[in-house]
């Protein structure tokens, strides 16, 4: 398509203000990690750091008092545990679900768009209630799985698989291999940039999730980084430089995840374009 | 593209067809049975469980203690926090859903002008989506909108002569443009790549055509963008929708202090939070009531959105 000149110019104005402002908070992280209290108060409004040298960072993390470090922990293996697990189970079922087409596939069908429809989290109060009977509150099993079975993951890799040709399955069921085997060597393989896709925004969703773990972490040992960090804003002891670098340390990961994995997850939507 | 009705059996040559159906059919349970049991125990179970407990008193417990019929129900109705609470939500998500549609379709459209450095400004819009609400509200409440003197907000009015704002503490819903611009910040990347998957499915072909026959931008975006883009749209705001009624951490570590949560901008979520976590009640029984309130309210309106959608789409 042709544009007018002037017109493009504008779109870069536009979108290099924009990019300024939607980078502006990530700098501030920076920013507050790296100052003093003192820098970051005083009513002249700093932009540089002061105290690029500061030795905040490893007092953040090895301070018992602050607790990031095993909070850092539990994250990564609820983290790790729940994006593996999602993937797995909604892939299987996604398959499943796109494959067979029998009355019990129809009824599944319609209680995952169902829970689509009612997220998660608004159900809170009911799941807790279930977790609790079951005893498993601040374990790494009631952080878990309570959430690992995810509708909408399980939606995406059955439209994923409604489109994947058949005549690859058929042949090497012709070869005398099991369903079982056949899916893992043929069939997932040829759908990881799905894979990718549901897995960075699983393991992005687990690391930030909040509400779920401030629940059931009522032990503080099971706290998970988010939890702290939470607390770091209503507890009196805590400075800024401390605050604002525990925030780096915990946005790091998700960021490395985010960047690694973006383009698949571009990928992903365009090719499922949530039709 | 739709596959046939049934799964054709594995090795057609030399079993019979009732066993072929029949193991079939094993494979079939042996995929999906973790997912079914994990949404029947986790999502189906808690829900009926929950709606029992509704009818009950339930303090500081889990299992139903005394039959109280609708009271969890009628004391809710008439609790002016919680019916604020809901009424202040339909309207904030009325009002976030359209917003964060435009500001998402417009960053993809004017992606779309861009050909050098593109990459770089659709990750610039995309990577807030990695970051929690934890430490957005952190960055929100401790610098750009801190009360005192020198949040970057105060530090602005002041350099302009104005007086320093106390941004969340209550007064004009100051409050309303930090948890917005937070929200918007956070969300709108995400939709965006949405938005950009959905352009990219239309026909080049199109708007060429429509240039030859003098459409300008304007025309070429209503008769063309807009109505091609309408199964993103679709799935777009009821995504929003979804997301709005879900609103909880922003709220929570924006607005919560060491005294506790202030009696205003308390979405739904926050106030099940609070009645059956919180401090005072601790009732699960009232929780449960609410939590079936909530349910039907966004089953409604995603009932309604639904229809809006649809009559659009007749024209």
């Amino acid at each position: 398509m042709r544009r007018s000149k002037p017109g493009t110019t504008l779109a870069y104005v536009v979108a290099s203000v924009l990019a300024v402002f939607f980078l502006l908070p990530f700098y501030v992280i920076f920013r507050n990690a790296f100052s003093t209290q003192r820098h970051l108060v005083s009513p002249q409004w700093n932009w540089l750091p002061d105290a690029v040298g500061g030795s905040t960072f490893t007092d953040v993390l090895t301070n018992p008092g602050f607790g990031i470090l095993p909070a850092l922990g539990t994250s990564a293996v609820v983290a790790v545990t729940q994006t593996v697990l999602t993937v797995v189970i909604s892939l299987m079922a996604g398959y499943a679900l796109s494959r067979w087409r029998t009355p019990a596939s129809k009824v599944i069908l319609g209680m995952t768009v169902f829970t689509l429809m009612v997220p998660a989290m608004v159900t809170f109060v009911p799941t807790f209630v279930m977790v609790s009977t079951l005893g498993w509150i601040s374990t790494y099993r009631g952080l878990i799985i309570p959430v690992i079975f995810s509708a909408f993951a399980t939606f995406l890799f059955r439209q994923q698989f409604l489109e994947f040709p058949r005549e690859l399955e058929e042949s090497a069921a012709l070869d005398g291999a099991s369903v079982w085997a056949t899916f893992w060597r043929i069939v997932v393989p040829n759908a990881l940039g799905t894979v990718a896709a549901v897995g960075t925004i699983t393991f992005i969703g687990a690391w930030n999730a909040f509400l779920w773990p401030l629940l059931i972490a009522q032990d503080p040992s099971m706290r998970t980084v988010q939890v702290v960090l939470s607390q770091f804003m209503t507890s009196q002891g805590i400075r800024y430089p401390e605050m604002f670098t525990g925030a780096l340390i915990a946005t790091v990961p998700a960021l490395v995840v985010f960047l690694f994995l973006q383009r698949w997850l571009v990928q992903g939507v365009e090719r499922s374009g949530l039709k | 593209m739709t596959p046939g009705p049934v799964a054709r059996p594995e090795g057609a040559t030399h079993r019979s067809g009732a066993t072929l159906a029949r193991s079939n059919r094993r494979w079939f349970w042996l995929f999906v049975t973790p997912f079914l049991a994990g949404l029947l125990v986790f999502v189906y179970a808690p829900l009926l469980w929950s709606l029992c407990l509704s009818f009950f008193d339930a303090r500081n417990t889990v299992t139903p203690n005394r039959f109280v019929g609708l009271g969890n129900y009628t004391y809710l109705l008439a609790d002016r926090l919680f019916v604020d609470s809901m009424v202040t939500f339909i309207a904030f998500a009325v009002f976030i859903v359209p917003l964060t549609f435009a500001c998402s379709l417009g960053l993809a459209l004017l992606l779309q002008r861009i050909t050098v450095l593109r990459a770089f400004f659709r990750s610039a819009f995309f990577l807030p989506t990695a970051v929690s609400y934890v430490i957005a509200a952190m960055v929100w409440r401790m610098t750009f909108f801190n009360g005192a003197r020198f949040g970057l907000a105060n530090t602005l009015l002041t350099s302009l002569g104005l007086e320093p704002i106390n941004w969340l503490g209550g007064e004009n819903s100051w409050y309303w443009l930090a948890l917005v611009s937070l929200r918007l910040w956070l969300q709108v990347g995400f939709y965006m790549i949405l938005f950009i998957a959905g352009l990219n499915q239309i026909d080049p072909q199109l708007y060429e055509a429509a240039s030859l026959d003098g459409a300008g931008a304007w025309r070429r975006f209503w008769s063309i963008t807009f109505p091609l883009l309408r199964p993103t749209s679709v799935a777009v705001s009821m995504l929003l929708l979804f997301n709005a009624f879900q609103a909880f951490d922003e709220f929570y570590n924006m607005l919560n202090t060491v005294g506790g949560y202030p009696p205003y901008a308390r979405p739904p979520l926050v106030y099940l939070y609070l009645i059956s976590f919180g401090g005072g009640l601790q009732d699960l029984g009232i929780g449960s009531a609410g939590t079936m309130i909530l349910t039907l309210v966004i089953l409604v309106f995603s009932f309604l959105q639904n229809r809006l959608l649809s009559i659009g789409a007749d024209r």
